[in-house]
């Protein structure tokens, strides 16, 4: 076994590969940049090597630094994690030549599977499905009917210069196909002067399914079940959970076999992950193999029961696997949901900086796990560097339904301050029925917040739970206040019972009572039992609301009480009920017109201004360019409009929502 | 005798009505209340005690003899806030216009002599059309008593002005003199002169908004302290506020129960300090998570932002903070910041509320419109609020305490009790740079000598070590255990006794 692994990651990756070296009793290296001097990892890690500035492409994507932190440190091992330099050949080989070992598969495996068109064809040989299609291009409407009926219908043609849905026509039948080809060639030719059209099956109601499997040097593959990945957004996986509920146990077996044949085929000895498209028939079809530890591969961990980072260094130190395919019994029910620090109000804008506040979800009291993978804590930075991943919230339940209730609850009670987040997001996606019920396929989100993703789209609870938990909070507070002018609290808190919730203005008249274990709030003729001992002051209010389990993040704020429940956050006003009459006869503030200014959509450094005032402008025209997140900005004129005047100069910071310029 | 309670049960229902029902459904067109509901929200239920109900004015001219409202357009009396006395007026502009005559006057003067007998805060909510022409001198005299009043309880009771409709010409003085001044937005505007003088004497056209609303004197002149966005928010916040007052200066505020520790530790604030000297800060952070709950009670929020100040709890007691914010102007002191947090240090001191430093400032803000404006003068009045005030000061430097503004913020030369730095602290003349380009002035050019030399000075000066040794700094501490160290010394100070050597009264420079 080896003495001493270096993980050439950082971040909730690096950490989770560390956790199981260190349980094995192995020494860790960790690897960092300059902005991850005070990163979670290098804290865990036995030993840390600086390994230059901070863009990866300057640390952890060189190789040269990470073999310099090997010699070192001693190291005898090196874990890749996912990202960076896990897929990179090159790097295999250096470490090869060096006598390090990689913990990975060998780089034959990684150079084969890395190709598409080889992969594919590798798969061909060993017996996967692939998706059936025609790789030549097609002269005319006959023969693309020969062609589909040959591939079976539904058929996509595409063009060959085609993306973005642009020259893609689908055929269910020969006049369609007949159709559909004239058109995908004329559209290919007016939109890329290119008229080559090739076919390909089309896969309805696709989903994403992945085989994991782990392959010792000695011959052996097994594989651990599969992975859901359906819900995506752009192609980046969102929620992750196994087993699918949408496999049966011999389509799950077929797959397995196929995975297994394919790892065999390329003697493949490390974890790794085949990748299928699987139609609405359960007809399932190779994607591509992904060669390193993925992700998502908690899920398959809590269902399994098994340490994939352990299983993974022992087959890399020649050990022989310790299971054999009868070994491996899914137990349960696994969901994991990737927290980002990005804004899903505003189209997943990712936001950085100090994590102000940061507590996350613990283990439930009774049964079922909630694990988190994270490689940051409060106080912490999220930085512009990379991948801006909060953490892995992952939880394991009897079933389904247990499951997905366990991560409802964490997600309420995962705590975050300082940067957005898309936790409000994540809610709605596993308390959409469609979700629930497991009709989900990848194109889930986009069928869904075909417009992104809106506060109309969150989820909302029943409305009484608010005013509840509001009620509680204000006869605390309202009691220990009355303590001032020298009551006792009972007496303070008692002196008044009726008073009115004002929630998105509606107005709860509410009569509350308390009691040794929490509280009796009478609403419309409804007692809400609420059983809680929340103190003032504590950031979550747990309780149990009508035999729910409620976990609310809550805040005083000036003169109300803000809730944060499903990542929706309300504000609550408690009036007496005169002090609500009054309150109808406040004026709506109408928000402030902002249609005639040029608001920075995120916080930014301001590159250049491209108008003066008094200048006039046509739609479309560049007002101003904004560099955030070392991206480029170019803010446009949304109509034709007359500069009326700046109010930043290039070089300025500028915050969300800062004004630029207004027009007349 | 039932006749008699019918008729006073007549006079007060007339008394009630103010102005009239459609005076007061205008008022509530406007989104405002009427000064009695006002008066409702404000106190605990059933707590109001009037006075004066059936006052009137006693002015004959212009017809005023047969134009009488009893009340005079002002409701004045006492009642409880969370069970603790506070006087009141608050003007009907219902009535007259809440105009301003003697009568009027009278009432308020009698409350504010009664809550100075008693020692209990009086609050004004001001909807006041000005003085009432009609009586001409006699309104302005009356004006007069009430700005003597103000002036004779200043720093013996609170008092709270909440300006909740106009509030103009020499009317503006009274709120002027009190201790607080909040606005309602959209709804309030204070000025000494109208828009229409303005605009006939300086030829500036203005509205009433951007004259004297609430933006204008929340962000600008720096006149009010807080505004709100409607009538009822403004007043649960008032009856929130009073809270962290005592009810005069022989008492101390109330303590509020906690379950928030004293020794709550806060590792997070281990990394508060960025890495790069240049790199800001939101102090906001180090505020929130060392008062109790994190609830603090900012005041003059869009004012001169490169200094917090506000009122929060610990162990229960109110503190008043102070703190620089290195995300405005870098922290630095210019002549705003000195006089915001001067007169809120001095209130402090005048109400027995200890005074809390946070000090991370780069020194005065440098250039011709600060020396021009008197920052002499102006940055004179922090230093001497700082060096009269007994109250307990405890003090904590985070990271830069240059120069003279370092002495200012609440140093242990200006009878801070307790002052500590954490590691992070660089108390020097100046930062390492620009000590360097004048110790080492020929070097200058000599990028790499220059660059020596500035890492000398910074391992030599850029720490609290130096300071600890001379007893500057009482103790160097761990970021993460602020809350937990400035608890015990406030507690430690509770009976903290200082007087200053008698006088009549300083000369604070004006």
């Amino acid at each position: 076994m080896f003495k001493k692994i270096l993980i050439a990651n950082r971040g909730e990756i690096a950490c989770r590969v560390i956790k199981s070296a260190q349980r094995m009793g192995i020494t860790t290296v960790a690897v960092y940049s300059e902005a991850d001097r005070l990163a979670l990892h290098v804290d865990m890690a036995d030993e840390a090597v600086c390994i230059g500035p901070a863009p990866s492409a300057q640390s952890y994507l060189v190789t040269k630094n990470i073999m310099k932190a090997i010699r070192d440190t001693g190291a005898d091992a090196v874990h890749p994690g996912y990202g960076f330099l896990s897929e990179n050949a090159a790097f295999t080989r250096t470490l090869a030549r060096k006598g390090i070992t990689f913990i990975g598969p060998k780089p034959r495996a990684i150079t084969a599977m890395g190709d598409k068109i080889a992969s594919k064809k590798l798969a061909e040989k060993a017996g996967v499905n692939t998706i059936p299609g025609h790789l030549e291009v097609i002269k005319n409407a006959s023969q693309a009917v020969k062609i589909a009926r040959k591939i079976g219908y539904p058929v996509m043609l595409k063009a060959s210069a085609g993306g973005g849905g642009e020259g893609m026509r689908v055929a269910y039948d020969d006049d369609e196909c007949r159709d559909g080809f004239a058109r995908a060639t004329s559209e290919a030719i007016s939109s890329f002067g290119d008229d080559r059209i090739f076919a390909e099956k089309f896969i309805e109601q696709p989903r994403h399914i992945e085989i994991q499997l782990i392959g010792d040097g000695h011959g052996n593959v097994v594989y651990l079940g599969e992975r859901e990945c359906s819900i995506q957004r752009r192609h980046q996986k969102v929620i992750e959970e196994a087993p699918s509920a949408f496999l049966d146990e011999a389509t799950r077996q077929a797959m397995g076999a196929q995975a297994v044949a394919l790892a065999k085929a390329v003697k493949y000895q490390s974890a790794g992950t085949v990748e299928f498209i699987v139609d609405k028939d359960r007809n399932f079809y190779f994607l591509e193999m992904n060669t390193r530890l993925q992700v998502e591969h908690p899920v398959t961990e809590l269902i399994t029961g098994f340490d994939l980072v352990e299983m993974m260094i022992r087959v890399a130190a020649g050990q022989k696997l310790q299971i054999t395919q009868d070994d491996v019994k899914i137990n349960g029910w696994a969901i994991e949901a990737r927290v980002y620090a990005e804004d899903p109000f505003r189209n997943f804008l990712p936001s950085i900086g100090r994590l102000v506040r940061y507590q996350h979800p613990t283990n439930p009291a009774g049964n079922g796990i909630v694990r988190i993978d994270t490689g940051v804590y409060e106080g912490g930075e999220i930085s512009m560097y990379y991948d801006p991943m909060i953490a892995k919230l992952v939880t394991w339940g009897r079933d389904r339904h247990h499951a997905t209730a366990l991560m409802q609850k964490a997600l309420d009670e995962f705590y975050i301050r300082g940067v957005s987040h898309n936790i409000a997001f994540l809610s709605a996606l596993v308390a959409h029925p469609r979700f629930e019920q497991g009709k989900i396929t990848t194109n889930f989100i986009a069928e869904e917040y075909p417009d992104g993703f809106h506060p109309a789209d969150a989820i909302h609870d029943d409305p009484l739970i608010l005013v509840a938990v509001a009620a509680c909070m204000n006869f605390a507070a309202h009691g220990r206040a009355m303590m001032d002018g020298g009551l006792e609290f009972e007496e303070a808190a008692q002196s008044c019972h009726d008073w009115v919730v004002v929630l998105d203005d509606t107005y709860h008249p509410i009569s509350i009572s308390s009691h040794y274990s929490g509280y009796d709030v009478k609403v419309e003729d409804r007692v809400i039992p609420v059983k809680t001992d929340w103190q003032l002051g504590e950031p979550l209010f747990h309780a149990t609301i009508m035999d729910m389990d409620v976990c609310m993040q809550v805040e005083c704020e000036d003169v109300c009480y803000r809730l944060t429940h499903g990542g929706v956050q309300a504000d609550i006003h408690v009036l007496l009920p005169d002090v609500a009459d009054l309150n109808k006869l406040m004026l709506v503030k109408q928000p402030p017109d902002t249609s005639n200014l040029l608001l920075s959509p995120m916080p930014g450094l301001l590159i250049s201004l491209a108008v003066s005032p008094g200048q006039e402008v046509k739609e479309g025209e560049e007002l101003a360019v904004i560099e955030a997140m070392k991206m480029e900005n170019v803010m446009r004129a949304s109509r034709d409009c007359v500069v009326e005047a700046i109010h930043v100069s290039e070089g300025d910071n500028l915050s969300v929502d800062q004004i630029i310029m207004d027009f007349t | 005798m039932h006749k008699i309670i019918r008729q006073l049960e007549e006079k007060r229902e007339r008394a009630r009505l103010g102005g009239g029902q459609r005076r007061i459904d205008a008022q509530h067109a406007k989104g405002k209340l009427t000064a009695r509901e006002r008066i409702k929200m404000l106190f605990d239920k059933d707590s109001f005690e009037e006075w004066d109900m059936f006052m009137e004015h006693r002015c004959t001219d212009f017809g005023m003899a047969e134009n009488s409202i009893p009340g005079d357009g002002v409701v004045t009396g006492f009642g409880t806030i969370n069970g603790r006395q506070v006087f009141v007026f608050s003007q009907d502009f219902t009535v007259f216009g809440g105009s301003l005559s003697a009568s009027h006057a009278m009432k308020i003067c009698k409350i504010m002599d009664q809550a100075m007998k008693v020692g209990a805060p009086v609050i004004g909510l001001n909807d006041s059309g000005g003085a009432r022409i009609q009586e001409g001198v006699d309104s302005l005299a009356a004006y007069g008593e009430v700005f003597q009043r103000n002036v004779m309880a200043s720093g013996v009771i609170p008092q709270i002005s909440m300006i909740m409709g106009p509030c103009a010409g020499g009317a503006v003085y009274s709120p002027a003199m009190t201790d607080f001044i909040f606005m309602v937005e959209d709804s309030s505007y204070m000025f000494v002169t109208g828009p229409d003088v303005v605009k006939t004497v300086t030829h500036e056209d203005v509205s009433l908004e951007e004259l004297g609303g609430a933006t204008t004197h929340t962000s600008r002149s720096g006149v009010a302290d807080k505004s709100f966005n409607n009538d009822v928010d403004a007043l649960l916040f008032l009856r929130r506020f009073m809270d962290f007052l005592p009810a005069n200066n022989t008492e101390k505020p109330p303590v509020r129960e906690t379950p928030d520790a004293a020794s709550r530790v806060e590792m997070s604030l281990d990394t508060l300090i960025p890495d790069n000297p240049n790199k800001p800060y939101d102090m906001m952070e180090l505020i929130r998570k060392v008062v109790d709950e994190g609830d603090f009670f900012e005041l003059q929020p869009q004012y001169a932002g490169n200094i917090l100040i506000g009122l929060a709890r610990m162990e229960g007691s109110t503190v008043g903070i102070v703190a620089n914010q290195p995300m405005v102007l870098a922290g630095c002191l210019d002549i705003n910041a000195s006089i915001k947090a001067a007169r809120f240090v001095r209130f402090c001191d005048c109400f027995n509320i200890p005074v809390v430093t946070l000090v991370d400032v780069p020194g005065f803000m440098p250039g011709t419109a600060q020396e021009y404006g008197g920052i002499i003068k102006h940055g004179a009045k922090l230093l001497y609020a700082f060096a009269e005030a007994t109250v307990p000061k405890v003090t904590l430097i985070t990271r830069k305490a240059y120069g003279g503004a370092y002495d200012v913020m609440s140093s242990k030369h200006l009878r801070g009790d307790v002052n500590f730095a954490w590691p992070t602290a660089e108390i020097a003349v100046m930062g390492p740079k620009g000590a360097v380009e004048i110790i080492f002035r020929k070097d200058i050019g000599d990028d790499k000598k220059i660059a020596a030399r500035t890492e000398e000075y910074r391992n030599q000066f850029a720490n609290p070590f130096v300071a600890g040794s001379r007893g500057f700094i009482d103790d160097v501490i761990m970021p993460h255990n602020t809350r937990a160290r400035i608890c015990r010394s406030l507690r430690m100070l509770q009976n903290k006794l200082v007087e200053n050597p008698w006088k009549k009264h300083g000369n604070i420079p004006l």
